[in-house]
C-alpha cells in the first residue's frame, strides 16, 4: 500500500507537499486498486510534532511506501525505523504521484530534504 | 487555472521595514492574496485597512492543566510531578507557568485535573475592496506562534487564490529564525530578505540567508536605510555576491516611510515620489522580472 | 531592584534603551548589571562589549530509555503531549528537541524503563565591561525551539544587591511572559506609529493582567498623537521620550553606546533613572 500526503483527498487533486501537515493521505491499495482517504486535520493543528504523528499514522494503516513533497528529518526517522520508503515529488496531482512511482521516475529519500520545525 | 506562487518577506531582526515594503508591495502588484503571517506583531492589517471581514475562525492554542478544589485532597502528588513550579502550594495552576505536559493529570490519584486547550487567537479572511483578499491573524499574549498558525494562514490564502484564480501569493514573514520563519518560507518561490547595514542587521542575513539555501529556495535582499552606514552597505553587497543572492535594491533613510505608516498608508501611496518610494518601485520591477521568469 | 525592557514590536530600540541606561547607571557609580534574555538574538553585548570569564552550557532533561527492561507497550508514547517519543514495533524512537522535560514518560513506564539523561541547549556568558558593569547574556543554540530553560538560567545568575537591568525577547510569546513574571518594574519601549501603538497594547496587557508597575519609553519620537492620547487616557506614565535622530540610527549601525558618540542624551536618561525611583519608590 502506498500513503500520498494530499490537498483534497482526491486523486485528481494536487499531492500536498507537507508531509506532517498534510491536509488529508490517501492510501493506495496497488493489488485492490482502491483508496483509501485519512483525514490528517487533527495533525495540522498539533503544536509539535505534527510529522511524527502523521509517519505513526501512516505506520498504522499498514503502508510500504509514501509519496510527498519534503520530509522533515523527525518524519524521515520515523518512517525509517519502520522501514518505509519515502519518494518525493513536486507540483503534481495525486494519480500523476502514483503513476510515477509505478514507473520508477520518483526520487527515493535517502535522508530528510528539509529542516524540522515544530 | 494558474499556478500559486508564493512570495515571502522576511527580515530576521524585527522593525527593519519589512511590513512598509510589504504594504507598498500590496500596492503595486495587482491580481495577488495578501498574507501577514507575523502573527505576534500583525500590522499589515492597519495599512491595508480591510472593508470587511469574509470568514475567521479561532484557533487552539496549548493545553494547560486546572484544579477541581472540590475533588483534590492535596495530596501533594502533583506537587512533586509538576517540573514547570506551576502549581502553587495550595494547589492552584498558573496558567503562564504550566507546559500542559500532563503530568499532574496522569498521577492524580483523585482524578482532579482537568486538561483544557483555550484559544491561541483568531484568523482572519478579508476583503481589502476592489474583492481583493488579505489573510491575517492575531494571537493572544502569552501564547507561542509556531509553525501551525502561519500554515492555517497560508492555507487560507491558498483557498482564495485558487477559488479566485490568482496566481500570486504575497506573504509578510515573521521576524527571526525560528518555526515560525520556517512555516513562513517552505515551498515558497521567492524569499525576499530585508536588512538594514547595522551588526544585528547583518548578523541576522546571515542566518536566514542559511535557511533559504537549505531549502534552496531563491533569494533576494533589499538593504534598508541604506544610508546609514556605507561600510556595512558594502559588506552586505559582497556577501550577495559571493553567496549568489540577487541585490534587488537598497531604499534610503526617509522620515516619509514613518509618516506614511502614521497616515495608515503604504509609502508609495502617500508620497509617490519620495527617495523610498522611487527605490520600492525599481524593486517592484525587479520582483515582477524574477516572477516572469518562474 | 529588577528593571525588565520589553517591547511589542521588534525593533523599537529596546535594546539602546537598556544598554544605555545600565551604562548611565554605572558612570553614576551604581552596582549594575545587564541580564541578556533575548537569548535568540541577544545584542546588548555588541554594544557594552564585555570581557567573558565564564561560560557555562545550559542543559535540559530528556528520557533515555533502557530497551533490555523495555516491553514496548507504547504507554510513553500515548501519553507525551509532546510527540518526543515514538514506540515502533521492537524500537522507541525519542525525539529530544520536542522534549519539554516534563518526565511523565519516566514516571507512567511501567516497566521501570524510562531514566533521564542530559541535553545541552544553550550556553551562558558571564563577564564585565570596562566600566565595570557585570554581564550575563544567554545564547540558545541555532534550531533549538525552547528558548524558556536558557531564560531561566540567565536568571538563575543574578547578583542579589545589583540594579538588574534585563533585556527580554521583543513580542508577548511565552518567553516574555516568564521574563516579565519576577520584575519590579517593566519599561516598554515603543515608537510613535500605529504598528508601535498597536504592539504596544498587547504588550502591555501581559503586565497588567500580572500588576506590574511599568512605563513607557517613546523612542524616534515625532507627530502621532493617539499615543500619547492612548497614554493619557489610560494613565500610563512616559518615562523618557528619545527624538527621531538620525544621528543615532547611525551611532547605532556603528554599534556604539548612544551615551559615549552622543553624549548630550545624558540628561535624558537621568529622567529614565529618576522616573523608575518616583514610580518604583526605590532609589536606583
Amino acid at each position: 500500500m502506498i500513503a500520498i500526503t494530499s490537498i483534497d483527498g482526491t486523486i485528481e487533486g494536487g499531492l500536498d507537499e507537507r508531509f506532517g501537515r498534510a491536509k488529508k493521505i490517501i492510501l493506495y491499495d496497488s493489488e485492490k486498486q482502491n483508496i483509501n482517504v485519512i483525514d490528517n486535520k487533527l495533525n495540522m493543528s498539533a503544536s509539535q510534532g505534527a510529522g511524527i504523528q502523521t509517519a505513526q499514522n501512516i505506520i498504522d494503516a499498514g503502508v510500504k511506501v509514501v509519496i510527498s513533497g519534503h520530509l522533515g528529518p523527525n518524519a524521515f526517522r520515523v518512517l525509517n525505523a519502520a522501514g518505509i520508503e519515502a519518494f518525493a515529488a513536486s507540483n503534481i496531482t495525486v494519480k500523476e504521484a502514483i503513476e510515477a512511482y509505478r514507473n520508477g521516475k520518483l526520487i527515493k529519500l535517502t535522508g530528510s530534504d528539509v529542516e524540522g520545525h515544530w | 487555472m494558474k499556478k500559486i506562487n508564493e512570495i515571502v518577506i522576511v527580515s530576521g531582526k524585527g522593525g527593519t521595514g519589512k511590513t512598509s515594503l510589504t504594504a507598498a508591495l500590496a500596492s503595486l502588484f495587482t491580481g495577488k492574496v495578501m498574507v501577514d503571517c507575523d502573527v505576534d506583531a500583525a500590522n499589515l492589517h492597519l495599512i491595508l485597512n480591510p472593508e470587511k471581514v469574509v470568514r475567521q475562525s479561532d484557533f487552539a492554542g496549548g493545553k494547560k492543566a486546572d484544579i477541581d478544589p472540590e475533588l483534590c485532597t492535596k495530596c501533594g502528588i502533583c506537587l512533586d510531578a509538576c517540573r514547570f513550579e506551576a502549581i502553587s502550594p495550595d494547589f492552584v495552576i498558573d496558567p503562564f507557568m504550566c507546559e500542559g505536559c500532563g503530568a499532574c493529570f496522569a498521577l492524580c490519584p483523585h482524578c482532579a485535573v482537568n486538561i483544557t486547550e483555550g484559544t491561541a487567537g483568531t484568523w482572519y479572511v478579508t476583503d481589502t475592496g476592489n474583492n481583493e483578499r488579505f489573510v491575517y491573524a492575531e494571537m493572544h499574549p502569552g501564547e507561542d506562534n509556531s509553525g501551525k498558525l502561519v500554515s492555517a494562514v497560508r492555507n487560507e490564502a491558498r483557498i482564495e487564490a485558487k477559488s479566485a484564480d490568482i496566481g500570486l501569493v504575497i506573504i509578510d514573514g515573521p521576524p527571526g529564525i525560528g518555526c515560525p520563519v520556517i512555516s513562513s518560507v517552505t515551498g515558497t518561490k521567492l524569499v525576499i530578505v530585508i536588512t538594514e547595514p547595522t551588526p544585528a542587521g547583518v548578523h541576522d542575513l546571515e542566518r536566514i540567508v542559511g535557511l533559504a539555501n537549505h531549502f534552496k529556495i531563491k533569494t533576494a535582499v533589499v538593504v534598508n536605510k541604506f544610508d546609514i552606514n556605507p561600510g556595512l552597505l558594502n559588506k552586505i553587497k559582497d556577501y550577495c555576491s559571493l553567496n549568489n543572492l540577487d541585490f534587488i535594491g537598497e531604499i534610503p533613510f526617509d522620515s516619509a516611510v514613518t509618516e506614511a505608516q502614521r497616515a495608515g498608508k503604504s509609502i508609495v501611496d502617500y508620497k509617490s515620489e519620495c527617495g523610498a518610494s522611487i527605490a520600492i518601485k525599481d524593486i517592484f520591477k525587479r520582483i515582477e522580472l524574477i516572477i516572469g521568469d518562474m | 531592584m529588577k528593571i525588565v525592557f520589553a517591547s511589542g514590536k521588534g525593533g523599537t530600540g529596546k535594546t539602546t534603551i537598556a544598554v544605555n541606561l545600565a551604562y548611565y547607571l554605572a558612570e553614576s557609580g551604581k552596582k549594575v548589571q545587564y541580564l541578556d534574555c533575548d537569548v535568540e538574538e541577544p545584542n546588548g553585548h555588541l554594544f557594552l562589549k564585555p570581557d567573558y570569564d565564564n561560560k557555562t552550557a545550559v542543559k535540559v532533561m530528556v528520557p533515555s530509555v533502557d530497551l533490555d527492561k523495555c516491553n514496548f507497550c507504547g504507554r510513553c508514547s500515548a501519553e507525551c503531549r509532546f510527540n518526543a517519543i515514538v514506540t515502533i514495533k521492537d524500537k522507541v524512537l525519542v525525539f529530544q528537541e520536542l522534549c519539554h522535560g516534563c518526565a511523565l514518560c519516566v514516571r507512567i513506564c511501567p516497566e521501570k524503563a524510562i531514566s533521564e539523561e542530559q541535553r545541552e541547549i544553550g550556553f551562558i556568558e558571564e563577564g564585565s565591561t570596562v566600566n565595570g558593569i557585570s554581564f550575563v547574556q544567554g545564547v540558545l543554540n541555532v534550531g533549538e525551539p525552547m528558548a524558556v530553560p536558557v531564560i531561566t538560567a540567565v536568571k538563575k545568575n543574578f547578583k542579589e544587591d545589583y540594579i538588574r537591568i534585563i533585556d527580554a525577547p521583543p513580542g508577548t510569546s511565552c518567553p516574555v511572559v516568564k521574563t516579565i513574571t519576577d520584575a519590579d518594574f517593566v519599561v516598554f519601549v515603543t515608537e510613535p506609529t500605529p504598528f508601535g501603538l498597536h504592539d504596544l497594547k498587547i504588550a502591555m496587557s501581559v503586565a497588567i493582567n500580572m500588576s506590574k508597575l511599568f512605563g513607557v519609553v517613546i523612542n524616534r519620537d515625532g507627530e502621532y498623537p493617539p499615543l500619547k492620547e492612548y497614554l493619557d487616557q489610560e494613565d500610563i506614565p512616559v518615562l523618557m521620550s528619545v527624538p527621531e535622530d538620525r544621528d543615532i540610527a547611525e551611532a547605532y549601525s556603528r554599534g556604539e553606546l548612544l551615551l559615549i558618540s552622543l553624549p548630550g542624551y545624558r540628561d535624558h536618561f537621568k529622567i529614565l533613572a529618576d522616573n523608575i525611583m518616583k514610580l518604583t519608590g526605590k532609589s536606583l
